[in-house]
């Protein structure tokens, strides 16, 4: 597949050549340095935007010959845009994410609010379900944006950095959350992020993604054959194979 | 179900209330079809007080909805029905009628100036303003951007406005200014059948679009990722908006505040965002504030009859401003 964009005058090719398979049941990080092209890379994989070349399927059925209502069914995101409206609550924002299934005024059945209960207890937002969004810390509001995505009920979970703009303790809680959901509901989800030491540790996949070249293997594999070695300009920081983190020159 | 109680109270006092004093168990009398003391009495509460009473409830809910629908589709609480140049499209219609006359000539203004040219050149000129932004907006991608076009039409017809007020004579201009005071009594039964008959379609086409509106409270994109088609739920939003408030504007005038008030009155009393309760609530409070203000307008046991747009500025505002000074945190 390859991706970027294209107008009537250029086409400016971001990324080529990406072939990638993600299985059930996995976590995957997709890292890369600055501007490399991971949100294009994730606006072209949910849609958003129309791939260059290839061809992108969800359950063995191309992408592009899902209605838009049927996609939202097999896969569900996590942005990092701010919510419109701060007074919903946390049960609200959880049950929008039944929308695709609900009737024309969008009201919950049985099955919905149990699917929307469980999705609240496997991220551990109980405590907060009658919260308003505006008294939330951002580690809470990622973990109602993530029950929400559950609640949609997908095959398929992409989240766009879901690690900025919270503390190291935050952010390992998040992604741990985010293996023990691949797991608990076989799930696949994906996500992006600048975690790259933790990502070695917790994802069963990563996609790194290079000017060049587009790999996707285990960490473990990825160390081995040095790919994190040439992931960033050389001047500044270097990656310890040992330890599987990048360390600052001195 | 308290608000639907003080709407019916509401309107019984709204009808009650006026420069002839009529004792209340004649209004009923009346309402009910049987005979009242005096003929007269009978007369007035049928044929004036009953259809302004209606009227101010589908003005006022009407605007209400429209603003909410507005708000909630921009993301920005200061946006009103007006936001898209409905009114100000209006606006140029009957200004052509009335002002143009002089410019393009007056024997054939005098035939042109009737109520119904009025309401009909009111109804055209917003139409055709719609019928721009509603272009626009199945072509252009980011909804901010059509909040803008929508501002720029309204300033271009508000230039031509201008122009033509500059060539008007002082009774024409004192005409159209009267018809910016806004009006909700001189409505005939026919016209209020085909102001209530377009006011339940955009009515209806608001109610069809509380799912959507409810999406839309995660933001743009996360509303398509839940398989919302943006494109045709804002052509719906935007398209019951102009009915609404297009009728309104043609029927009373443009009427201001009520509108961009009602949603934020609604939001601050319910503490809600959701549209399930607010578009219901959003109906009943601007009905309950419209009858309010049209008893004040009327200024009971008087002759006197303030323009509504005053009144509904006058009192609606501090209530709004003490709300949000009451409750510290804006609700929205």
């Amino acid at each position: 597949m390859a991706i970027g964009y294209a107008s009537k005058k250029e086409r400016v090719v971001v990324a080529s050549n990406i072939n990638i398979e993600l299985c059930k049941g996995e976590l995957v990080g997709l890292v890369g340095v600055n501007g490399v092209g991971k949100s294009t890379l994730l606006r072209t994989l949910t849609n958003v935007q129309n791939g260059l070349g290839g061809d992108i399927f969800i359950n063995d059925k191309n992408i592009k010959h899902y209605a838009a209502l049927d996609l939202a069914k097999v896969l569900s995101l996590v942005l990092t845009e701010q919510l419109m409206s701060k007074n919903l609550s946390v049960f609200e924002i959880v049950a929008l994410g039944r929308q695709p299934y609900t009737n024309w005024v969008g009201n919950l059945s049985e099955n919905d609010l149990t699917i929307i209960n469980t999705a609240i207890i496997q991220t551990n937002i109980s405590d907060l379900k009658h919260k308003r969004c505006f008294e939330l810390s951002d580690g809470q509001l990622q973990k109602v944006m993530i029950a929400r995505a559950l609640a949609q009920d997908t095959d398929l979970i992409i989240l766009d950095e879901p690690t900025t703009h919270l503390d190291i303790y935050h952010k390992v809680y998040t992604l741990k959350l985010l293996q023990k959901l691949a797991k608990e509901t076989n799930k696949t989800i994906l996500f992006s992020s600048h975690e790259i030491d933790l990502a070695i540790q917790l994802c069963d996949k990563l996609i790194v993604m290079t000017p060049n070249q587009v790999v996707s293997d285990m960490p473990c594999n990825l160390i081995l054959n040095g790919t994190f070695k040439s992931l960033f300009p050389e001047d500044l920081i270097a990656f310890d194979e040992k330890t599987g983190s990048f360390r600052v020159k001195k | 179900m308290a608000l639907s109680i003080l709407l019916v109270v509401c309107f019984l006092a709204n009808i009650s209330l006026g420069s002839v004093y009529i004792p209340l168990n004649d209004v009923f009398n009346s309402l009910m079809g049987n005979a009242t003391e005096q003929e007269t009495w009978q007369h007035i509460i049928r044929n004036y007080r009953l259809p302004k009473a209606i009227t101010a409830i589908l003005v006022g809910s009407g605007l209400g909805i429209s603003g909410l629908l507005m708000q909630t589709l921009f993301r920005n609480p200061l946006a009103g029905p007006f936001v898209l140049g409905i009114s100000s499209g209006a606006s140029l219609g009957v200004a052509l009628v009335i002002l143009g006359s002089s410019v393009f000539g007056g024997v054939f203004a005098l035939f042109l100036i009737s109520k119904w040219s009025i309401v009909i050149a009111a109804s055209l000129g917003s139409f055709l303003v719609l019928l721009a932004v509603l272009m626009v907006s199945l072509k252009v991608r980011d909804t901010m951007a059509i909040l803008i076009i929508g501002l720029m039409f309204a300033s271009i017809t508000s230039a031509i406005v201008s122009v033509l007020s500059y060539f008007g004579s002082a009774q024409q201009l004192q005409q159209y200014i009267f018809w910016g005071f806004g009006s909700l009594g001189n409505l005939s039964w026919d016209e209020l059948l085909i102001f209530f008959i377009i006011y339940s379609i955009g009515l209806m086409v608001s109610l069809a679009s509380v799912k959507s509106l409810n999406t839309m409270l995660l933001g743009e994109n996360y509303a398509k990722s839940l398989g919302l088609n943006i494109k045709r739920s804002r052509f719906a939003i935007i398209m019951a908006t102009s009915l609404l408030a297009g009728t309104i504007t043609a029927f009373a005038g443009p009427i201001a505040f009520i509108g961009l008030a009602i949603p934020h009155l609604t939001r601050q009393v319910f503490n809600s965002s959701n549209h399930k309760i607010l578009l219901p609530a959003v109906f009943l409070f601007g009905g309950i504030v419209m009858l309010i203000c049209d008893s004040i307008a009327q200024v009971p046991n008087s002759d006197y009859t303030l323009p509504i747009n005053a009144i509904t500025s006058l009192v609606g505002a501090p209530v709004v401003i003490w709300l949000l000074v009451r409750k510290r945190k804006m609700v929205f």
